[in-house]
């Protein structure tokens, strides 16, 4: 056994003394009349691995043009080192894109492609052929150097794409959607041949994707987008386990929404989301005032599926199962409550036909903890 | 194999065989034969009432004593020399004018390109002969060149461009844009984007992305370009014989004299049999070229 104390983790977004690499100050983007990004403030620090999450349309892909160079911010600066970067054209940034469309020269073999950037920036022979080789080598396309992008895979030409990005040694790379166009099983692997190679060249990355499992399984943090404004920026724990708002608890994962009023504050906080049924109980670590109408967000997951209610769950409630989704390892029950919401409950399927009880109209009870949810204010 | 894909195959090659191939057999057979005082004006001719005998007989007439002619009079090998001149030099400038232009259609917003690809085919709606014709209007001492000229002060003796090589260019280049400008167009406008900001991501400032990434992917244009300007130009007749005056030797113009004003087609021929494998040579060494890159 070694006795090396753990490593701390790695949280320098927590460390008030850590220098962010990037820094956003209020930056609005706006094209015409359309507003992209609205006043983004935001600090990305050295060998982070930052997810931008949002729909289409959200203003994530416009944020990294911005970094890369491509546009420049309406108002507010983006410091990189403490630089303003707005005058840098992008072939001078120490910033390297990975493109959405991996942008491959056709023209150019796998092993020129990755040569490009080196070459433009006028290194000797020597050098280039050996950081090509090591790029080559991080990738696993050693035996696919001489061939052209049409020659090799959807796979390989990603890999290609990647070792092209960071073969300048970027201080920031930025990945469009970079696993988009494989299919799921290949984007997983990948995923954590990305956090892989993040790890071994400690390059700090800025990721853009739709896809929220994609995020939260590479992030360091994710910032969650919508309509030009960031929602939450944190972890992907507690985004998952502390979403901010309704929008961010909805958009990751699966979740269930009861819209009530608080009816009582004291070591629980009561909601009353309807006419006649027991208000729900939960812990809640913002301060509400009876009265406020408050949302009560709740993940399939935390709730407990039985013919009782639970005996140490302080929520219970009765409802009707109307669907069961079966998704291979779990399977979803959607139940409307007698009071007409729709709660979304998780059961594994080892559980779901050991017990094999329960099964369309049959009558069930939901039974949760006080920590099971979160109430948003918005 | 089916009829349905017998039928695909032998359409094309059909084609080729009654337009091209039986076509230049015929002219390569009178290149073989000499010259009469019949009709047609050539000896000797098939005879299909003779049979076997006059087959016979016809391959016995023929010989190669007019392209030996060709290499004996040395109007001929200047003649294709200068047209390979003219062609070259033609289809350089027509590529130098139409690749910026091209540039600049790939590059317009997408609801202008329409429009100006109308622009670009327009002039075929009127006879190239009646442009072409025009241009003696324009190019001739007293024509509106010279008059603007001259209005302007830049010279004070009118240019003399009509009835010489350049107004022979001036005219290729002018018919022959569009051919160039279309190809050119079509591999730029297919040019994806990113691909320029990837350049410019991995350090190329926009003018070393052109020639790193526009330039190289637009090859296969130029190339089509210059092949669908080179090859109709060298055998031009039109542009030298209403532009080129008498001095401008082309092999067009030569051929187009044996034929009609000497009336010698077996020579006529065999300037054309010589012009043509001029042109196919070099196209099946390109095309050999390219099996090999691809």
């Amino acid at each position: 056994m070694d006795n090396k104390p753990a490593p701390a983790p790695f949280a320098p977004w927590n460390d008030p003394a850590a220098v962010p690499l990037i820094r956003f100050e209020g930056v609005t983007k706006r094209f015409g009349d359309f507003t992209a990004l609205q006043s983004i403030d935001l600090q990305i620090y050295p060998k982070e691995f930052f997810a931008l999450l949002g729909p289409s349309g959200c203003g994530k892909t416009t944020l990294m043009r911005m970094l890369a160079g491509f546009e420049s911010p309406t108002e507010g600066t983006i410091w990189l080192e403490g630089k303003n970067i707005a005058p840098v054209p992008p072939n001078k940034r120490p910033v390297n894109m990975m493109f959405q469309s991996y942008a491959l020269f056709p023209h150019l073999t796998v092993w020129d492609n990755i040569a490009f950037g080196l070459r433009r920036a006028g290194q000797d022979k020597n050098t280039i052929k050996a950081r090509v080789e090591e790029m080559l080598r991080l990738t696993r396309l050693e035996q696919f150097a001489r061939r052209k992008p049409h020659q090799i895979s959807g796979g390989q030409r990603q890999r290609v794409a990647l070792a092209r990005s960071l073969a300048l040694g970027p201080k920031l790379l930025l990945l469009d959607e970079p696993l988009g166009a494989l299919d799921k099983k290949l984007r997983q692997d990948t995923q954590f041949e990305l956090m892989d190679i993040q790890e071994k060249t400690g390059t700090t990355f800025v990721i853009v994707t739709h896809d929220q499992e994609e995020a939260m399984t590479v992030a360091s943090r994710v910032a969650v987008m919508d309509a030009g404004r960031l929602c939450q920026v944190d972890t992907p724990q507690n985004i998952y386990e502390t979403p901010n708002s309704r929008y961010v608890a909805d958009f990751i994962g699966e979740v269930s929404i009861l819209e009530g009023r608080v009816a009582a504050v004291g070591e629980e906080i009561a909601i009353a989301y309807a006419e006649g049924a027991k208000p729900v109980m939960t812990r809640c670590a913002e301060t509400v005032a009876p009265g406020q109408s408050v949302f009560y967000a709740i993940r399939p997951e935390k709730i407990w599926v039985g013919a009782e209610p639970h005996p140490d769950r302080i929520n219970s409630v009765e409802g009707t199962i109307v669907d069961i989704g079966y998704l291979g390892d779990v399977s979803t029950y959607h139940v409307r409550l007698d009071s007409g919401q729709m709660i979304k409950a998780l059961m594994t399927n080892a559980e779901r036909y050991a017990a094999s009880r329960f099964t369309w109209n049959d009558r069930v009870w939901l039974s949760w903890s006080r920590h099971a949810g979160v109430v948003l204010a918005s | 194999m089916n009829f349905r894909r017998l039928f695909l195959i032998a359409t094309p090659y059909g084609w080729l065989l009654a337009l091209f191939m039986v076509p230049f057999l015929i002219v390569l057979k009178i290149s073989l034969s000499d010259t009469a005082v019949a009709i047609p004006p050539y000896a000797p001719t098939f005879d299909l009432s003779a049979g076997w005998a006059g087959l016979k007989e016809l391959f016995s007439g023929l010989d190669f004593e007019n392209f030996v002619w060709l290499t004996e009079d040395d109007l001929y090998w200047k003649s294709y020399v200068s047209s390979l001149k003219i062609a070259a030099v033609a289809t350089f400038f027509t590529l130098l004018i139409g690749y910026p232009v091209a540039y600049a259609m790939s590059r317009a917003r997408s609801e202008w390109r329409p429009t100006l690809m109308m622009l670009i085919i327009l002039p075929f709606w009127s006879s190239a002969l009646i442009r072409v014709y025009a241009w003696i209007g324009i190019l001739s001492s007293e024509g509106y060149l010279n008059q603007v000229l001259l209005w302007l002060g830049v010279v004070d003796q009118p240019l003399t461009i009509l009835n010489t090589q350049i107004a022979v260019y001036i005219g290729i280049v002018y018919t022959y844009l569009p051919f160039m400008i279309l190809p050119v167009y079509a591999s730029l406008e297919k040019l994806d984007e990113s691909l320029l900001e990837a350049a410019e991501d991995l350090g190329c400032s926009r003018v070393s992305a052109f020639w790193r990434v526009t330039f190289p992917l637009s090859k296969p244009g130029i190339i089509a370009g210059c092949f669908l300007v080179f090859i109709p130009s060298l055998g031009e007749f039109v542009i030298p014989s209403i532009l080129g005056g008498s001095r401008t030797l082309m092999i067009g113009k030569v051929l187009w004299e044996e034929f009609f004003n000497n009336r010698d087609w077996p020579v006529a021929s065999a300037v054309a049999v010589v012009l043509l494998l001029i042109l196919v040579i070099p196209i099946v060494l390109f095309q050999r070229n390219e099996e090999k890159n691809a």
